[in-house]
């Protein structure tokens, strides 16, 4: 029988499996709770050290971003980001792997062909968007309260 | 040799002399893991970089199965292979070593089906005798050119296929063998307007159909005609759409239909729908299926091997992916009792 695109599309979807969100999106909850907890409890500890707020900020992002980049060469990071999805992606700890995974997997073709050059093919346009947002939320604030 | 249709009879049936499968740790850990002739425990196969351990494996497995055929590489009369890597330099690399003549091929994972429908095609033709015919895929070396560092931490989704560590080689001779290829259909591209390259089996399922279908039309024989009906890599989601698109027809596809994708890990391995990759049919057909036609298990079979004919650039242009199926028949049997 010839089927049209959208019917073999509407059964293909029907053949294949959702994502099982019951327990990924408990599990997202969990892991990325459990980062910023600790980002919180390294930010208090920071502060009852008589740091202050804004060398607070950076020293907790880079120790997470250190973490991050650990878990990634010791490979723990894909075992648990494989469970927890979200939860060790969207904190910093994901950006961090986002930018070490692909520095250590294409250092075969060399440090400034493959480490450089590849290093920010997940990242970069995270990084590009970024920038260029806050080029324009800049440019707003100065508009407004010029 | 006579056509009908696209399909190709060989009234001298090429043989296959020997065969040999080379894989990584996790296919040697799989059900099939004992029929393996070469199983690596480190997937390095004692190389640097993925591409190079690709081309080992490739090396390994053709070694192997030339062993067995007792040839020695030289006395290959051309070797036809392929893998799913940028300019096929893992099958190429390895040829390099071997000093055969050689022909590239790239069918995506439907080249160990490809190689054979054209190294059958040359035996048969007298054009060359032996002929090598290699498929090879890596897990390590895909990943990082389809999709992500080994190390980036992500989620997949139940569609998403493994690409499986594998090569498969089979020595084809014009001479007789117990197993023979006695047709061939070269398959069209199909293009069902799938998009998510997480769902290749779907993507794939039409070509596999149409192919069959075109080749049970050409030869007047239906799936109850044969032992073993066996596509390449659609893995659980492709091989239900393939049986779903035959039901259609009124044609039921029963036990006999498996696919080399949902034989290659168990459940427990965590591969998601199933496998994929040139490897996966090729070790599948040369570890499992060809050993046991020679040992009377099977005696007619229908070798499907499917290919997903896209690239991480048409992917991101948001092309759809075209599947390809091509079709060899390969029948135990003495001389003159082939060929329907």
């Amino acid at each position: 029988m010839k089927q049209t695109k959208e019917e073999y599309s509407r059964l293909c979807k029907e053949l294949s499996p959702p994502s099982p969100s019951g327990r990924t999106v408990p599990a997202a909850f969990l892991v990325g709770g459990a980062l910023c907890a600790l980002g919180q409890l390294l930010r208090q500890w920071l502060e009852s050290m008589g740091l202050p707020d804004k060398a607070v900020a950076t020293w907790v992002s880079c120790a997470l971003i250190l973490l991050g980049v650990a878990l990634t060469a010791l490979r723990l990071f894909e075992k648990l980001a494989k469970r927890a999805g979200a939860g060790t992606l969207v904190p910093i700890t994901g950006f961090a792997n986002a930018i070490a995974s692909p520095a250590l997997e294409f250092k075969t073709e060399g440090f400034i062909l493959g480490t450089c050059v590849k290093m920010f093919t997940i990242a970069g346009p995270v990084l590009a968007c970024g920038v260029g947002a806050s080029v324009l939320y800049g440019l707003i604030y100065w508009l407004v309260t010029r | 040799m006579r056509r009908t249709g696209d399909t190709v009879f060989f009234d001298t049936p090429p043989g296959v002399r020997a065969c040999a499968a080379a894989v990584g740790r996790k296919e040697g850990d799989g059900p099939l893991g004992k029929c393996f002739d070469v199983v690596c425990p480190d997937n390095r196969f004692g190389a640097k970089t993925w591409e190079q351990a690709e081309s080992a494996m490739v090396e390994k497995a053709s070694l192997r199965a030339l062993e067995k055929a007792g040839l020695a590489p030289a006395a290959v009369q051309a070797s036809l292979g392929g893998d799913l890597l940028n300019q096929c330099i893992a099958t190429s690399f390895a040829a390099r070593t071997l000093g055969a003549p050689f022909l590239g091929l790239y069918g995506a994972c439907s080249t160990m089906a490809e190689g054979l429908l054209l190294g059958a095609a040359l035996c048969a033709g007298g054009f060359a005798s032996p002929v090598l015919c290699t498929a090879a895929s890596h897990f390590c070396s895909a990943e990082r050119q389809y999709r992500y560092p080994l190390e980036y931490g992500g989620q997949r989704t139940p569609s998403a296929q493994w690409t499986a560590t594998a090569c498969g080689a089979v020595v084809l001779t014009a001479g007789s063998a117990p197993v023979r290829i006695t047709a061939a259909t070269a398959g069209r591209v199909y293009d069902p307007g799938i998009t998510d390259a997480a769902n290749m089996g779907g993507a794939m399922a039409q070509s596999a159909y149409e192919t069959l279908k075109t080749f049970f039309r050409d030869s007047g024989t239906t799936p109850e005609d044969y032992d073993l009906l066996v596509t390449g890599d659609l893995a659980r989601i492709g091989h239900g759409l393939v049986t779903r698109l035959f039901a259609d027809d009124g044609v039921t596809l029963g036990g006999n239909y498996h696919d080399c994708g949902m034989m290659l890990y168990s459940d427990k391995q965590d591969a998601h729908a199933g496998a994929s990759g040139c490897g996966c049919s090729a070790a599948v057909l040369c570890g499992h299926i060809l050993p046991a036609m020679e040992r009377g298990r099977y005696r007619r079979v229908l070798f499907c091997g499917t290919g997903a004919l896209m690239s991480p650039v048409s992917a991101n242009q948001g092309e759809s992916i075209p599947g390809i199926c091509h079709l060899v028949r390969l029948e135990r049997g003495a001389d003159g009792e082939a060929g329907t």
